[in-house]
C-alpha cells in the first residue's frame, strides 16, 4: 500500500464532520465517521487530544466502564472543568474519533480542559501507544468475551500495559486480586487504591470465589476511597479518611462501588483543589448510564434495564436487585458484541429468581431457558423475537414494576422498541 | 432412600473456566430427575480422593494456562487412582485443559512440555492461533454434538484411539483430521464448552447410565422434558462460527 500524504487537520475535520452528518441522516452509528478519519489521518485522535491542559483520563476494566465514565465526567464538571468524553458506550478508538468530530471546531481544536475516555481493554492497549493518559482508572478484570481475548490473564496483562503507559496516577480496585498483582509491579507513588470495607466484600462475588478458589487473605493496601456501607440508595464512603454519606439515584451496590471509584479518581486528579461537598452533592444527582440499571416508565410502572455482559456482572446484578414484587425478563443475544459463546450463562447461579420469571427472549432465549431449567426456575414464556417478547411481557405484567436483564445488543434493541412507547433518552 | 451416585469434580478452583460447572450441574440434576441422589465431591490440589465411598462419575474442565501449571504435579500424583477408575469402566468427562492433560503430553509453542497422565494415547502441541467458535461434531452414538471451542492446542490421536465425533463445523482436535475429542473405555475427552452437557443431554444420560449400571446393575431412565435443549440445539446449529 502506498502511504497517502496526511491531510491538514482542518481538512480531516471538515471531511470527518461531513461524513458524520451523512451517517446521521442515514441513521448509522458512530463507527463509520470514526473509521473514516482514522483512515485518512491516523494521528487524528492524538493530535486533537494532545493539547488538553489537564490531559487524558482513561477508564478501563471488564464491568462498569460506561457508568463510571459518566460519573467521572459529571463530577469533574461539578468542579468547573470542561470535559470531553465518548459517552455512547462505543468504547473503541473509532468511537473516540467519532465523538471528537462532534466536539471539535472547524480548526480541529477541542475546547475542553480534560478528556475522560472509556476504552475496552484491547482497544485501550492500542490507544495508549499513541496517546499517553495522564490518569487511568482500572475497575476490575472478570471473565468476559474470552472468545475475543482468549484468557483472563491476558486481559490482566492488557491492563498492566495501560497502567505502565500512564504518566501521573493510576487508580486501582484493591479488591481485585489480578489488579492488585498488576499494581505491585508499578511505582508506588503512582498508584492510588479504592476499595470496600471488609463487611461488604461478601456482596461482591468474584470469579475466583465462584467455585471456591482462594480468595484474598493478605492485608489489602490502604485505599484513598473506601465504600464503608451501602444500604439501598444510601452510601457511606470515606475519602482521604473522612466519612461522607450520599443518597444516590444509582441502582445496585456495584454501581455504588463504581461511584466510589469515580470519586477516588477525581480526587486523584484534583488533589487538594477538589471541593468535596460539591462532589458528594453531585454524586447524589447522577442517574444511571443508559441500559445500566436505567429506569424507564411504561404504563405508569417502572421498567429497569440491567445490562449483563459476563458472569461477574450478571451475578452482581442478581445479588443487587431484589426480584420480589417485580416481573422479570431476561434477553440474551449472541452477536459479536455480546460474545458468541453461551458457556457464561452456566457460571451464574439463578436460584435467587426462584420460583420463576415471566419471559426469556433474544436469539439465545432457549439457551437461557435451558439454564434456568437446571436451576429449577420456571419460565412462563420463551419468545426469541425481542419486540414480541417485550410487548407480551409488558401486557401480561401491566400492574407490576418490571426488570429486564439483557445482553448488550439485546439492550440496544429493547431501547429502540421502548422508545416507541415511552420516553427513552437518545444516546448518539 | 434413593440410590446414591458420587460425582467427583476435578479441580473446581483452578480448572473451571467457561461453564465447566454447567457439566457438573447437568449430571447432578439429571441424576436427580432419574431418581438418584447425586453427591458432589470437589477435588482440589492436595485433597484426598474419596476412599470411603465409590467414585461413580468423574468430571473435569478447562483452565487458564496458569491453572494448568498449578494442578500438573497433583494430577500426576493421583494418576494411579484415576487409571484404576478408568480400568474399572468408571464414566468420566474431561473438557479442554483436562482433556489435554489426560493425554500423553502438551508441548507449548516455546518447547516447554507439560506431562499428561496418558489415559488417552494422544499428544497436544501449542498452535499458532486460537481455534474459537461454534462447533458441531457427529457421533454415531450421540448424534450431533453441539458446543463452543476456544483452544490453541492442536491435539493428535494415536491410531488406537477413537474420536468422540467427526467435525461437521469448526476445528475440533486440530483443524485438520476432522476429529473432535477422544474416547477410551467409558472416558470422554472433548474441546467443547457450551456447556457441553446441557445441550447434549444424550451424553449426560450416557454418563449416568454407565455409572448406574456399573453400581446397581441397571438403569431405568425417567422421561425428562428436554424441549428447551432441543430448541437451543436447533438454534445453535444456525448460528455463525
Amino acid at each position: 500500500m502506498v502511504d497517502m500524504p496526511k491531510p491538514p487537520l482542518q481538512l480531516t475535520t471538515l471531511l470527518g464532520k461531513a461524513v458524520k452528518e451523512v451517517a446521521k441522516i442515514r441513521g448509522g452509528g458512530s463507527a463509520l465517521p470514526g473509521l473514516f478519519v482514522e483512515t485518512i489521518d491516523k494521528d487524528f485522535i492524538s493530535t486533537c487530544l494532545s493539547r488538553l491542559p489537564k490531559g487524558v483520563v482513561l477508564i478501563s476494566g471488564t464491568n462498569g466502564k460506561t457508568t463510571t465514565t459518566k460519573m467521572v465526567v459529571e463530577l469533574l464538571e461539578s468542579q468547573g472543568l470542561k470535559v470531553f468524553t465518548n459517552r455512547t458506550g462505543s468504547n473503541f478508538t473509532r468511537g473516540v474519533a467519532a465523538a471528537l468530530l462532534g466536539d471539535i471546531d472547524m480548526n480541529g481544536k477541542l475546547h475542553a480542559d480534560i478528556a475522560v475516555l472509556e476504552l475496552d481493554e484491547a482497544h485501550a492497549v492500542h490507544f495508549v501507544r499513541s496517546v499517553k493518559p495522564r490518569y487511568s482508572l482500572l475497575l476490575n478484570v472478570m471473565r468476559d468475551q474470552l472468545d475475543r481475548f482468549g484468557e483472563i490473564d491476558a486481559t490482566a496483562r492488557m491492563l498492566r500495559t495501560i497502567a505502565e503507559e500512564t504518566s501521573d496516577k493510576i487508580v486501582i480496585n484493591r479488591e481485585d486480586p489480578r489488579l492488585l498483582a498488576v499494581s505491585r509491579e508499578l511505582p508506588n507513588d503512582k498508584v492510588l487504591y479504592f476499595g470496600l470495607d471488609e463487611a461488604l466484600r461478601s456482596k461482591f462475588p468474584s470469579d475466583d470465589d465462584m467455585r471456591g478458589a482462594s480468595s484474598q487473605t493478605a492485608r489489602p493496601p490502604k485505599a484513598l476511597a473506601v465504600l464503608e456501607e451501602a444500604i439501598d440508595h444510601t452510601a457511606v464512603f470515606s475519602l482521604d479518611s473522612k466519612k461522607h454519606t450520599a443518597t444516590v439515584k444509582l441502582e445496585g451496590i456495584y454501581n455504588i462501588f463504581n461511584s466510589v471509584a469515580a470519586v477516588c479518581l477525581v480526587k486523584a486528579i484534583l488533589g487538594d483543589q477538589a471541593d468535596t461537598a460539591r462532589l458528594v452533592s453531585t454524586l447524589e444527582s447522577i442517574t444511571p448510564a443508559f441500559g445500566r440499571g436505567e429506569k424507564l416508565t411504561v404504563g405508569g410502572q417502572p421498567l429497569e434495564l440491567v445490562l449483563v455482559k459476563n458472569p461477574g456482572g450478571f451475578r452482581l446484578g442478581l445479588s443487587s436487585f431484589n426480584p420480589d414484587g417485580y416481573a422479570t425478563m431476561i434477553a440474551i443475544n449472541d452477536n459479536y458484541a455480546d460474545g458468541r459463546d453461551m458457556s457464561w450463562l452456566w457460571d451464574v447461579d439463578f436460584e435467587s429468581l426462584t420460583p420463576g420469571i415471566s419471559h426469556v427472549s433474544g436469539v439465545r432465549a432457549y439457551d437461557m431457558a435451558l439454564r434456568l431449567q437446571y436451576d429449577e426456575v420456571e419460565v412462563k414464556t420463551v419468545e426469541t423475537n425481542l419486540a414480541k417478547a417485550l410487548q407480551d411481557f409488558i401486557k401480561s405484567n401491566e400492574s407490576q414494576p418490571k426488570r429486564i436483564y439483557c445482553s448488550y445488543t439485546a439492550m440496544l434493541a429493547l431501547r429502540r422498541q421502548l422508545a416507541k412507547i415511552t420516553n427513552v433518552e437518545v444516546v448518539s | 432412600m434413593k440410590p446414591k451416585l458420587n460425582i467427583v469434580q476435578l479441580y473446581p478452583k483452578d480448572m473451571n473456566i467457561y461453564g465447566d460447572w454447567g457439566n457438573v450441574l447437568t449430571v447432578m440434576r439429571r441424576a436427580q430427575w432419574h431418581g438418584y441422589e447425586p453427591v458432589l465431591h470437589e477435588y482440589n490440589p492436595g485433597d484426598a480422593l474419596p476412599t470411603d465411598t465409590d467414585i461413580d462419575i468423574v468430571i473435569g474442565g478447562g483452565g487458564q494456562d496458569a491453572g494448568q501449571d498449578k494442578i500438573q504435579a497433583d494430577l500426576i500424583k493421583v494418576a494411579p487412582k484415576l487409571h484404576e477408575l478408568v480400568q474399572a469402566d468408571t464414566p468420566m468427562l474431561v473438557i479442554c485443559g483436562l482433556y489435554q492433560m489426560f493425554g500423553n503430553f502438551f508441548r507449548t509453542k516455546d518447547g516447554h512440555e507439560i506431562k499428561g497422565i496418558g489415559v488417552f494415547n494422544l499428544e497436544t502441541h501449542g498452535g499458532p492461533e486460537r481455534m474459537i467458535g461454534n462447533i458441531v461434531a457427529h457421533s454415531d452414538e450421540f448424534g450431533d454434538i453441539i458446543g463452543y471451542e476456544n483452544h490453541s492446542g492442536l491435539t493428535y490421536l494415536s491410531s488406537d484411539v477413537q474420536p468422540l465425533g467427526k467435525v461437521i463445523k469448526g476445528a475440533g482436535n486440530n483443524g485438520k483430521d476432522e476429529f473432535e475429542g477422544a474416547r477410551v473405555r467409558n472416558v470422554i475427552g472433548s474441546y467443547m464448552h457450551g456447556s457441553l452437557l446441557p445441550k447434549n443431554p444424550a451424553i449426560a444420560d450416557w454418563l449416568i447410565e454407565k455409572a448406574a449400571t456399573k453400581k446397581f446393575g441397571d438403569f431405568t431412565p425417567t422421561v425428562i422434558e428436554d424441549r428447551f435443549a432441543t430448541e437451543a440445539r436447533r438454534i445453535a446449529l444456525t448460528r455463525p462460527r
